[in-house]
């Protein structure tokens, strides 16, 4: 079966695109085909610097052929009707059609349309330009004398040529023919640009990967990430020196050179003296270089390793000289940041936080870090930290933003300000904090354990998300900008992991209302700068306008009625930032593996805010179902759940009252009075027990049940002739039922 | 170049390097243009790219210009950063099928030999929010320096270019650091001559670095600069709308697009020296460059409707 080759070779493709292009590309293409009846056995598509690749085996020469049957008037219709037959099966004339007899209609005409399956090369030709002119590349460009035309194509950078061949094995294969805006399809490539710039013809993907290998091209980028690692990590161990892996680096290095060559560099050792963290992000951010660690002591070692896309004639003497000089340079500025910062207290640099704005509707840093050290000192009993060390780290957390190094390398904030307030002799968990603060940033990432960091990663994570539920800015389908999702997650994984029992209503309370009256005086402000615009201004006398005192009335009045809407506007978005939380942990738990029909069945009970308890309360659930007491009383909740659900539904109302004693003790069996003895000590048990957070407890008690509800089951007929005796046993029922639900909702439970 | 006298040699000498720029691009069919007599903040600004971008008429230019980016001074004291430096610029438009590879020939005319440097092309998109202006294209680096910009614009004054021009910008001094090998741009040998004759970039430039790093930092009239930033603006408005054609004339060009992009060009970098001087805040920042973008967009939109931007006459 024939194969496809195709190369779409450009101008140097963006490395962190050339992964997802090549993806792509072979979507669309066996998409394409597939859409249309062409199926293959395999392809796989490739990308370097300069090319994306894609080959297609086991294609059909051509596709099916396809026999259609259509059916027409009846014989001796009128002519219109047969005109209009003949045109739409493209028939000349009734010669043609087929006549076939129906019982019911009689005779009438039949179109049989034939048409012969497509060769494969002529659909490649039609679809494979399509593909190219709409590519979903995340920018694209014109360029050359054809971006005079509109709507001329757009590639990631200017496309060169384009290499299309399609045969099978044994002959040689064709050039599929096309052209994209003026580029012919062909079978001329071209290899590396500078150490085999020619170009030469190719046949297939057989002779094409090997053949762009001898032009110095390595097709496969994993190959490429391949040879760069292991040429790391013998030219490091060469030296006595181990790899710093960087997974990311490598993919992006992979994608800046079509043949990889590794080199290593070094510098001055007294660069070691700057953080290692900070050489390892400017050497990696700027040059894209690996750095090193001596494992006999675990810190980096005054070397680096550049990958470089050529065999240099001088053995790469020249490229590793350029390189030392631009990572000197580059050390040199970093070390004057680290220097120049340590000069100013971090203290001393909030006032600069006014000028950066946190988000239009929310202030600017500084108010966010005013809010954050308020809540971080509520919040510090709660975790167990010290108030004081709680309000000063958050205080001091963001200031960081504003020195020289994090302005240069964003990645490293609060990094720095750990750093640099250790340096000035803050308290270690207040340094610490710092740092991590912004922890965790993901569901891999490390949770901070110190009580002083986790009141204020607790304190800045609920500031945001109250901040922008507060002003309704959610996270909708795929988007979430400001990594909301991800903050609450934060929330949940700081007071799962921490073991931190507390209520999320009251914990929003406080920051909601604060934020409400601040949207509030915010409103005021800007009107207040506008009255004073207007004071200011040549039509002062001319434009009638409330004074700025005047305003601070209007406002004051208002406030009073404002303050109760916005009230009930907040209370809204808090109980939507709970029931957010509520999918959060969902999403948490059955990540780690929780069913999600025990997850539902506790929070399917009111006033669950405490996620430690709704998370103690779920595991409770899950061990009790797995003993045999835990089973039968499941079974028997189900038993009385249908039998209430069945009687309630045929009666049209509930038996939600308790259940007369007097009845049981009067007219009740044996079994029912047992059940009613029993349900009264266990519910009472178990609500004590819950009351303790003892839910292990809640469920030994319910557990109790098991036999009694088994017998009630067995001998007692709930639908009693009597009705004052069946409605009393619906009502021990649903008794029963209620107690379960002091646990669970039962019925939730599937299985 | 074999020719050449050693004190031409690009390699040791700065002003070498800039005559085989020069040169090389004469070659390739551009104009050598002189610097544009106003201060401005890169070589873009130059109404030779901003407003010859525009339009359907083919250009081909290249010059030197020197850029005032006030806020980089340093008083003279840091060896890789300056207030006043210069940008060797290239625009042809369209762009040639094979600027990629007259580049790296313009690398081999200045003596980069491709065979031991490492030339790679790097993602970089630019933008310009003052001109209104966005192109992809990359840095390119030899051994691991960025020493040139090479961007093909698709936007420039807010209206789509169509052709696309390419631009290349060369950071003449860095490129000069590296080939003469030196770790301080004073040091660089300017006309590339030894002994008593030699004269380095520090003895033409030092002193001056140091009194407008004084001029940016402290001492330039704020009060003056806003005054002269409104004046710009007004200039330029009014350029536009006197220039603009007159309904019962027969002729349909703008007649003062030039005069009033200068007036636009003062305005941005009358902004840069207030910038420089910390007196504009944060948000005021914001709005300032989307003034002198309006300015921008309103001088491209003029320059469309003169001859250079074809209309016929």
């Amino acid at each position: 079966m024939p194969d496809l080759l195709l190369e779409l070779f450009s101008e140097e493709i963006p490395a962190r695109m050339q992964r997802r292009a090549a993806e792509d590309l072979k979507k669309l293409l066996t998409d394409a085909l597939v859409e249309r009846g062409f199926l293959y056995e395999g392809a796989k598509a490739f990308a370097t610097p300069r090319r994306l690749a894609l080959h297609i085996a086991g294609l059909p020469v051509k596709g099916k052929d396809v026999r259609e049957e259509r059916k027409g008037p009846r014989v001796g219709a009128p002519d219109a009707a047969v005109q209009g037959f003949l045109k739409g099966a493209g028939l000349a004339s009734l010669d043609q059609a087929k006549i076939e007899t129906d019982p019911k209609k009689g005779e009438f005409y039949v179109a049989v349309i034939e048409k012969p399956g497509r060769t494969t090369q002529d659909v490649l030709a039609e679809i494979i330009p399509q593909i190219v002119k709409t590519f979903p590349w995340p920018k694209s460009m014109r360029w050359g004398a054809a971006s005079s035309e509109a709507g001329s194509l757009r590639w990631v950078r200017p496309l060169q040529s384009v290499v299309c061949t399609f045969g099978p094995e044994t002959e040689d294969p064709e050039v599929v023919r096309f052209d994209i805006d003026g580029i012919p399809s062909g079978d001329v490539t071209h290899g590396h640009r500078f150490m085999a710039p020619g170009s030469f013809r190719v046949k297939r993907f057989d002779d094409y990967a090997p053949a762009l290998e001898r032009a110095k091209v390595v097709l496969d980028a994993d190959r490429r990430k391949d040879i760069i690692l292991h040429d790391a990590r013998d030219l490091a161990f060469a030296q006595g020196l181990e790899l710093v892996e960087d997974e990311g680096l490598l993919e992006e290095v992979a994608g800046l050179v079509e043949w990889p060559v590794v080199l290593m560099g070094s510098f001055d050792e007294s660069f070691l003296a700057i953080p290692p963290e900070v050489i390892r992000t400017t050497i990696r951010a700027n040059q894209k270089c690996f750095v090193l660690r001596d494992p006999r002591t675990d810190k980096l070692a005054n070397k680096f390793l550049l990958t470089s896309n050529l065999i240099a004639k001088d053995g790469g003497k020249t490229i590793v000289g350029g390189n030392e000089r631009v990572v000197r340079a580059r050390l040199s500025d970093a070390k004057f940041f680290w220097e120049t910062d340590q000069k100013v207290k971090l203290e001393d640099r909030l006032e600069k936080l006014k000028t950066i704005v946190f988000h239009e509707k929310l202030g600017t840093q500084y108010e966010r870090v005013e809010r954050i050290a308020a809540l971080a000192k509520e919040l510090a009993p709660i975790v167990g930290a010290d108030p004081a060390l709680a309000e000063r780290a958050a205080r001091l957390a963001k200031a960081d933003l504003v020195t020289e190094m994090v302005g240069e390398f964003p990645e490293l904030q609060g990094l720095m300000g750990r750093y640099y307030a250790a340096l000035q002799g803050e308290n270690a968990s207040v340094a610490a904090a710092i740092e991590e603060h912004y922890k965790p940033l993901g569901p891999s990432d490390r949770v901070p354990t110190d009580p002083v960091s986790v009141a204020v990663a607790l304190a800045d994570k609920i500031d945001t998300l109250v901040g922008f539920w507060a002003i309704d800015e959610k996270p909708t389908g795929s988007k979430d900008p400001y990594a909301l999702r991800r903050a609450a997650l934060g929330v949940i994984r700081l007071v799962l992991e921490n073991n931190l029992k507390l209520s999320l209503t009251s914990l929003l309370a406080k920051p909601f209302a604060r934020t409400a009256n601040a949207a509030l005086f915010a409103e005021f402000l800007k009107a207040k700068e506008l009255v004073e615009a207007i004071e200011r201004s040549p039509f002062a006398p001319v434009v009638e306008h409330p004074s700025v005192s005047e305003l601070a009335g209007i406002f004051q009045q208002r406030q009073i009625a404002e303050a109760e809407k916005l009230a009930r506007i907040m209370h809204a978005r808090a109980l939507d930032l709970l029931s957010f939380f509520a999918d959060r942990l969902k999403v948490y738990l059955r990540d780690q593996g929780a069913r999600h029909d025990l997850i539902d069945a506790v929070f399917a009970l009111e006033g669950q805010d405490d996620l430690l308890m709704i998370v103690r309360r779920v595991e409770a659930l899950g061990r009790f179902l797995d003993t045999e007491d835990g089973a039968n009383l499941l079974a028997g909740c189900r038993r009385a759940a249908n039998i209430l659900r069945i009687e309630e539904k045929k009666d049209g109302r509930s038996y939600s009252e308790a259940p007369d004693l007097h009845i049981v003790n009067d007219q009740g069996q044996i079994e029912e009075k047992a059940l009613a003895v029993v349900l009264d000590g266990a519910s009472r048990e178990a609500a004590e027990a819950v009351q303790n957070e003892d839910f292990e407890g809640a469920m030994r008690a319910l557990s109790r049940l098991r036999q009694p509800v088994d017998a009630f089951f067995d001998k007692v007929t709930v639908n009693a002739e009597d009705p004052a005796l069946r409605e009393n046993r619906l009502r021990l029922l649903n008794a029963f039922r209620e107690a379960t639900r002091s646990v669970a909702d039962f019925s939730r439970i599937e299985g | 170049m074999t020719s050449e006298p050693a004190h031409m040699n690009p390699a040791r000498s700065f002003q070498g390097l800039i005559l085989t720029l020069q040169r090389y691009w004469a070659e390739q069919g551009c104009v050598i243009l002189q610097p544009y007599d106003m201060e401005m903040g890169a070589g873009t600004f130059h109404p030779a790219t901003t407003m010859r971008a525009l339009g359907p008429k083919p250009w081909r230019a290249a010059y030197v210009q020197p850029s005032r980016r006030p806020k980089d001074g340093r008083y003279g004291e840091n060896p890789n950063r300056l207030q006043h430096y210069y940008q060797f610029q290239v625009i042809l438009k369209p762009n040639p099928p094979n600027l990629q590879e007259l580049y790296v020939k313009s690398l081999e005319a200045i003596g980069i030999d491709t065979a031991v440097h490492d030339i790679r092309f790097v993602e970089d998109d630019w933008e310009s929010p003052t001109l209104g202006a966005w192109g992809l294209g990359w840095e390119c680096w030899c051994d691991g320096m960025e020493v040139s910009q090479f961007t093909y614009f698709q936007q420039v004054a807010g209206v789509e270019c169509s052709p696309v021009a390419g631009e290349l910008t060369y950071g003449l001094e860095r490129l000069a650091m590296y080939l003469q090998g030196v770790d301080s741009i004073f040091d660089l040998n300017f006309n590339g001559l030894e002994g008593d004759q030699k004269v380095t970039y520090g003895q033409v430039f030092q002193q001056a670095e140091q009194e407008y790093s004084r001029h940016n930092f402290e001492y330039a009239d704020t009060e003056m600069l806003f005054r002269h930033f409104r004046d710009a603006e007004a200039a330029c408005r009014k350029y536009l709308a006197e220039g603009e054609p007159k309904p019962d004339s027969n002729d349909s060009r703008h007649l003062m697009a030039l005069p009033a992009y200068d007036q636009a060009i003062k305005a941005s970098h009358v902004f840069n020296l207030l910038d420089a001087r910390g007196v504009i805040s944060v948000t005021e920042r914001q709005s300032y460059i989307l003034r002198v973008r309006e300015l921008a967009k309103a001088c491209g939109a003029a320059w469309l409707k003169t001859e250079g931007g074809s209309v016929a006459v």
